[in-house]
């Protein structure tokens, strides 16, 4: 304790002699791909320009295991982090733990999409700026679309259909392990993604509606999943029920599938340089219901200040800079990160490098959010009940509609003491 | 002299709990007290997100009426399918390990070249980290670049790769296998100890008397070496009854493969209601002890009746 005090003290007198104090920041970055590299580099371009020093810490790649983590860190009030990377759906679980930025933003959110903002927002405090977002697209084998003389499919029937023919056809000439469809199917956040796009693309709602009451029971819901369940063997392979991301990814890029659904990420990496699919893919919204519209779910990831920063206003700063339009834009052009600007949308160079940035501006800004606004500090609960649900239903132990029936009643329960 | 002898004692007891008090008072600390308190959370909303802010709900956690249905963990499907899948797990995993372990000490326990270094060797599955070896049989195990799949597909056993783990069934049984393989050289170990104590006349005179060695085997070596198996078999259930990181790594959070600690784990920690996981955590704790007790307490009952005999 007395040694504490003393550094504390050490520690102010050092900031008393220097002109302007300079903090350490640890800010927490994903480390897919090439997110951590984009994120030093940025943090010290901002060190070199304010004199501060910037530390970057590495957290687990799965987002579950890493809300976790956040949990315990934050729950226990540990000062040892100052920025925090969160997921689109965290806001409502994590606000009471991080601060209102709005004094800091200087009315910089109102350059981002409205939606991810009012998505940050909870109980009138912005409680994370946007980094990147992103939302769930189609990536489709030009190659043997065309070799076969099928359009792009623009209905999930369509969808269906096309990736049959074409997976039949293929392996009758001997390609005996191709696949029409892949997408994530493991029991977890990637599932409830993939099924409320299904839901929501034949209107079926989202789940819970905004006010709170809960929707899912419906016979378009349970059409769209009991759909979904009727691939499993015959065009996706059952192996997907245990896919996340990567494992899709993996399929679709050694060219054992048609069809895969993902977020853009897997752009930059199937048309790479040691990619055996490079040139051959191609990237569109995804299928919708025939009573439904076009739409993908809504991700993406935010920066927000813990409440238990010894530097907010430094911390602060730095989430300024990394959401602001240089840095989104060097992210775009660099490793095709969705900027959070629409204005960025128009920009040349981040066109140039992301084509389909332009084609799929509607599905990137009228992403359909899940429903963690509504259902608070239980969404995790919410959403792990409904992919559970959904999941029996892929792997046939349960038909769509009792599961949806059951789902209900697990949601009224979990509400019981409200959202 | 016999008041002396009184004193003596006294003096004795009195020492033996002076000894002692170090041991109980740590013990109380880093497992009295936290088991009490995670009974006390049971009985209460808790919620990590704000530790200190809760109320006492009773029975609430365990067994509810709410609007004509009841709720709690008591009332729970998915917690008692838990339960009783950790309790298949247990008892299917010890049963393999404990004839693959008797017939590995048994083979270990005969005198061939280099037997120093396939003793060493036997032990490494025991050696790597759960983690370690989860995610090692979870590649090995991938439906489409799994070197098993790959195996089986090239002797002609299956004709289409499996997807281990996408059916709950047989994830639980991809588990059974990852942990047998971890664990069978444990209980071995454990049996071979025990065979390297046997004393050698019995043997001399079975041997004598030309019994068949199969006849030696059940007559003499089982009843000689079953204190030595009852203790491994005890510590391996209950090991198998608190298994968590081998089915966290290899299916995550699937509710097809939850045993009882993935289940409280989930509720503390993803779903942060430390009321309801304290409550599961504290069932957890019951099954475990009232198996435990009634494992010894048939233990006894045996051993006793022999001994009357």
């Amino acid at each position: 304790m007395r040694l504490l005090r003393a550094l504390r003290i050490c520690g102010l007198l050092a900031g008393l002699s220097s002109p302007a104090p300079a903090a350490e920041i640890t800010i927490s970055c994903g480390a897919l791909g090439q997110e951590l590299e984009l994120c030093r580099d940025g943090a010290a371009a901002w060190a070199r320009q304010t004199g501060h020093t910037v530390q970057t810490v590495s957290v687990p790649n799965s987002a579950s295991e890493r809300l976790a983590l956040y949990q315990m860190m934050l729950a226990g009030g540990a000062a040892r982090i100052d920025v925090y990377q969160i997921d689109v759906v965290w806001p409502g679980i994590l606000a009471s733990h991080f601060i209102d930025l709005k004094p800091y933003s200087q009315g910089a959110e109102a350059a981002h999409f409205p939606a991810i903002i009012e998505n940050n927002t909870v109980e009138a405090r912005l409680i994370a700026m946007p980094l990147y977002t992103d939302a769930g697209v189609l990536f489709y084998r030009r190659d043997l679309l065309e070799k076969h003389g099928r359009p792009v499919p623009a209905t999930w029937g369509e969808m269906e259909e096309t990736a049959r023919v074409i997976q039949e056809a293929e392996r009758a000439a001997g390609n005996g392990g191709l696949w029409g469809y892949v997408f994530q199917g493991r029991a977890y956040e990637g599932l409830t993604v993939n099924a409320l796009e299904w839901v929501a693309s034949s209107g079926g709602g989202t789940i819970v509606d905004e006010e709170g009451s809960i929707t899912i029971d419906n016979p378009r819901a349970a059409g769209a999943i009991g759909r979904a369940a009727g691939w499993i063997g015959r065009i996706t392979p059952e192996g997907a029920l245990t896919y996340t991301e990567e494992e899709a990814r993996g399929i679709f890029q050694s060219g054992n599938a048609v069809f895969m659904r993902n977020w853009p990420y897997a752009w930059a990496l199937a048309e790479g340089p040691d990619s055996p699919v490079r040139g051959k893919v191609g990237i569109t919204g995804l299928p919708h219901g025939t009573e439904g519209r076009q739409t993908g779910v809504l991700g993406g990831w935010n920066l927000g200040v813990s409440r238990y920063s010894r530097h907010p206003e430094a911390a602060a700063a730095l989430v300024m800079h990394l959401t602001g339009a240089a840095e989104q834009k060097r992210r775009a052009v660099v490793a095709a990160y969705n900027p959070t600007r629409p204005a960025l949308y128009e920009d040349e160079e981040v066109i140039a490098a992301n084509p389909f940035f332009r084609a799929l501006y509607g599905t990137f800004s009228n992403a359909v959010a899940r429903p963690s606004r509504a259902t608070g500090t239980r969404y995790n609960r919410a959403s792990h009940a409904f992919w559970s649900r959904v999941h029996a239903v892929l792997s046939g132990q349960q038909q769509a509609a009792p599961a949806l029936e059951a789902l209900r009643h697990d949601l009224r329960r979990l509400s019981r003491r409200g959202w | 002299m016999a008041k002396d002898d009184l004193g003596l004692a006294r003096v004795r007891v009195r020492a033996a709990w002076l000894f002692l008090a170090p041991t109980l008072a740590v013990l109380a600390a880093v497992a009295g007290w936290p088991l009490l308190r995670t009974v006390w959370f049971s009985f209460t909303d808790a919620e990590l997100i704000e530790l200190e802010n809760y109320r006492f709900i009773g029975f609430a956690n365990y067994l509810e009426y709410y609007e004509g249905e009841w709720l709690g963990l008591l009332a729970d499907p998915q917690w008692w399918r838990a339960v009783w899948r950790t309790v298949w797990f247990a008892a299917v995993s010890v049963s393999i390990e404990a004839v693959l372990g008797m017939v590995v000490a048994l083979a270990l326990n005969a005198r061939f070249p280099l037997r120093g270094l396939v003793r060493a060797a036997i032990l490494i599955p025991w050696a790597i980290p759960t983690i370690v070896s989860a995610r090692m049989w979870a590649w090995m195990l991938n439906d489409q670049f799994g070197v098993i799949n790959h195996a089986l597909l090239a002797i002609g056993a299956i004709d289409a790769p499996v997807a281990w783990m996408a059916d709950p069934d047989l994830a639980m049984w991809a588990v059974v296998i990852v942990d047998v393989w971890k664990t069978t050289p444990f209980v071995a170990l454990l049996i071979l100890a025990a065979l390297q104590m046997l004393p050698a006349d019995c043997y001399e005179a079975a041997r004598v008397d030309g019994i068949h060695p199969i006849r030696v085997f059940f007559r003499v070596t089982l009843p000689l070496i079953r204190p030595a198996l009852v203790v491994a078999l005890v510590f391996r259930a209950l090991d198998a009854l608190r298994v968590f990181d081998l089915i966290y790594v290899l299916t995550a959070n699937a509710s097809g493969t939850q045993s009882m600690s993935v289940y409280a784990r989930q509720q503390l920690v993803d779903f942060q209601d430390v009321g309801y996981g304290s409550a599961a955590s504290t069932l957890l704790f019951l099954v475990i002890a009232l198996l435990t007790l009634s494992v010894v307490l048939l233990g006894r009952l045996r051993l006793e009746g022999e001994s009357a005999r």
